[in-house]
């Protein structure tokens, strides 16, 4: 219970972080970047929305505690302005809208990645020194290297625009409208492959290589040597014994490896002018709309940190030793 | 008093060689056995070289543009021309010296700000401590890449060299962690402890006896910060966030994708740059297999053959 409420604090903690982070940056900047884009808007929007605006970015005289407490206020009761490309749609329905593609998205992928990965690098451990081991670990260094775009690009290029495989852009057909039905499903199915697919494999190299390499540290320990000399079979010492054990530290990670696969979905959302979080980021950062690029960026960070939280509470069941607190 | 001074020098003297030698043979044992990291060091080299060297190795000004357009690959232009009639092999060449540099600038800056906000604050302990440890966690969990897009978003005009402190400045979460746990560790080991019972002040102590046992996990850092930054500064021009008028392989890549190279079919556009980046990542990587090795033994690759070699000297 305790371990619960102290990742919950940090949660806290981090999404006010996160907040403060968006209300501070405009304002760091030399010569509020806000001030240009609010003279850019002049007379095309409504003066209230402009008001409104200017409070936002701090073009105000009021003191910087108030308007801080007027962004927090307006940040929990969801009210996080109108978008300028889209004027006048609020950001919280271009939110609204974009977030289900990229959570799909990255959910699905990351998940395959995980698991994939995970099971090679025990494949890859329990033969270390093999064939499989100097070829797998050698490969995931160069996919782990690959940038994101660059692969989607050259995935387009080959699958989408050389052989027809695939659609080569947007989550589903123009002529079909979004429904729970069996030929829409397949069709986005069809068309969120060469995405999943670009970020599967540029993400599995990590989760192999750090599974392999905790699995060969497990595997050096008496109680993997015990087991054996007991006469265990093979499998259960593989996953039972070692890959139970190395699989922890590799979820530590996780914090670091899940900022890194969203940034990359996003690029990769661009490439493919997949309607997420990453294509409206990309749009709102070529209009200039700042409370566009305010509002996704929150929403990006939230994703990320609820994850972590979530990854957070399922490693705390799956090692007792993290919750802590328990012996003193 | 002149005696004790003099066999101080002597020890030192000794000792100084036998320690270096021992850490040379360590490396030169490892690269014997692995040769991962060797090869890493030439593919390394081998781009630092062709971007040092670009004006050698090419005729042509990278941001000239007289040639054909989207000409395919000819004795004339190695790697064909882009779709404004510029050499995409001069291209590469000269942006490689750009991108490595901002790569590894950045990287570096990432790497000393993670030993600084590392190691000062576990040492000192107290709040400072619980307070830097927060903030690491906090930065580690902020998606980098969102927060480098908003951040040069603010910044407009955006050259390589505010790209490279921007990466810097956000990019040191992960290493000063890692580097955290490592000095709590070694803080409490005897050496330590007894350097500190001797009279040695907290620097000496944390810059002569803590850093140089930690210094393969700087150099991982430094390996792995300079891979994410060639990674992000890529990224971030590829989205337009840079000066598109420089000419980095980031740009490059933005260039081919707003001037629609593959719907043109001009892959010679496409593919050099990024393998361009992935291969220096690869090497990097190739090389901290190296490193890794000396920080974790468990890892290196034991033969049979090294184990029965009679050892000539060694304590019995």
């Amino acid at each position: 219970m305790r371990f619960i409420l102290r990742r919950l604090g940090f949660l806290l903690l981090s999404l006010w972080a996160a907040a403060t982070i968006n209300f501070v940056l405009p304002r760091l900047m030399p010569g509020n970047p806000a001030i240009l884009m609010i003279g850019r808007f002049k007379g095309q929007i409504s003066p209230k929305a402009l008001h409104a605006l200017e409070l936002q970015f701090g073009v105000t005289n009021t003191p910087l505690w108030s308007q801080y407490l007027t962004y927090l206020n307006h940040l929990v009761h969801g009210q996080w302005g109108l978008s300028l490309t889209y004027y006048p749609v609020p950001v919280s329905r271009i939110i609204a809208q974009s977030l289900p593609w990229t959570l799909g998205l990255v959910g699905v992928a990351t998940v395959l990645s995980v698991f994939i990965g995970v099971m090679l690098g025990i494949f890859t451990a329990w033969h270390r020194g093999g064939k499989w081991d100097a070829i797998l670990p050698t490969m995931s260094t160069f996919t782990a290297a690959l940038p994101y775009f660059w692969l989607a690009l050259i995935l387009l290029y080959l699958l989408g625009y050389l052989w027809h495989w695939f659609p080569m852009a947007h989550a589903y057909s123009s002529t079909l409208t979004p429904a729970f039905t069996l030929p829409f499903i397949s069709n986005m199915l069809y068309h969120a492959v060469l995405p999943a697919l670009t970020i599967v494999i540029s993400s599995i190299g990590g989760w192999l290589l750090g599974m392999r390499n905790n699995m060969v540290q497990t595997l050096g320990e008496d109680y993997v040597l015990f087991g054996e000399a007991r006469g265990l079979k093979s499998n259960r010492l593989m996953f039972q014994y070692a890959a139970r054990n190395a699989i922890l530290p590799s979820m530590t990670g996780f914090a670091m490896a899940i900022g890194f696969v969203v940034g990359g979905a996003l690029l990769t959302e661009v490439v493919f002018s997949y309607p997420g979080l990453g294509y409206q980021l990309l749009a709102a950062v070529q209009n200039e709309d700042y409370p566009l690029m305010q509002g996704l960026f929150l929403i990006i960070a939230f994703s990320v940190l609820v994850a972590n939280f979530l990854v957070e509470l399922l490693y705390g069941k799956l090692d007792p030793r993290t919750r802590g607190g328990a012996s003193q | 008093m002149s005696q004790a001074a003099h066999t101080d020098a002597e020890q030192a003297a000794v000792q100084a060689p036998v320690k270096r030698s021992s850490r040379w043979k360590e490396w030169s044992g490892i690269l014997k056995r692995d040769k991962r990291p060797l090869v890493g060091i030439v593919i390394l080299l081998l781009f630092m070289l062709s971007a040092a060297f670009a004006p050698l190795l090419t005729p042509y000004n990278p941001s000239a543009t007289q040639f054909t357009p989207l000409a395919a690959p000819s004795w004339h232009h190695w790697l064909g021309t882009t779709a404004s009639g510029q050499d995409v092999w001069s291209q590469f060449l000269y942006g490689g010296r750009i991108s490595l540099s901002v790569g590894f600038f950045a990287g570096f800056i990432a790497t000393a700000l993670a030993v600084i906000l590392g190691m000062l604050p576990s040492y000192l302990g107290g709040w400072i401590d619980t307070t830097m440890a927060t903030f690491t966690n906090i930065m580690l969990v902020i998606p980098g890449l969102p927060l480098l897009i908003v951040i040069t978003a603010y910044v407009h005009q955006t050259g390589p060299v505010t790209i490279a402190l921007v990466i810097g400045l956000t990019g040191w979460a992960w290493g000063a962690r890692i580097l955290r746990a490592q000095t709590l560790s070694l803080s409490r080991r005897d050496f330590v402890i007894a350097s500190r019972l001797a009279g040695e002040t907290q620097w000496r102590v944390l810059i002569g006896e803590i850093l140089p046992n930690m210094l393969s996990l700087v150099v991982a850092n430094l390996v792995f910060a300079t891979i994410a930054a060639i990674l992000a500064e890529a990224s971030l021009e590829f989205l337009g966030l840079g000066n598109p008028s420089v000419v980095t392989w980031g740009t490059m890549l933005y260039w081919a994708d707003t001037g629609q190279a593959l719907l043109n079919g001009a892959w010679w556009w496409i593919v050099p740059p990024g393998l361009a980046i992935a291969l220096v990542g690869l090497s990097l990587s190739l090389i901290n297999f190296g490193v890794d090795q000396v920080s974790n033994p468990r890892l290196r690759l034991n033969k049979v053959k090294v184990a029965r070699k009679p050892r000539k000297g060694a304590p019995s």
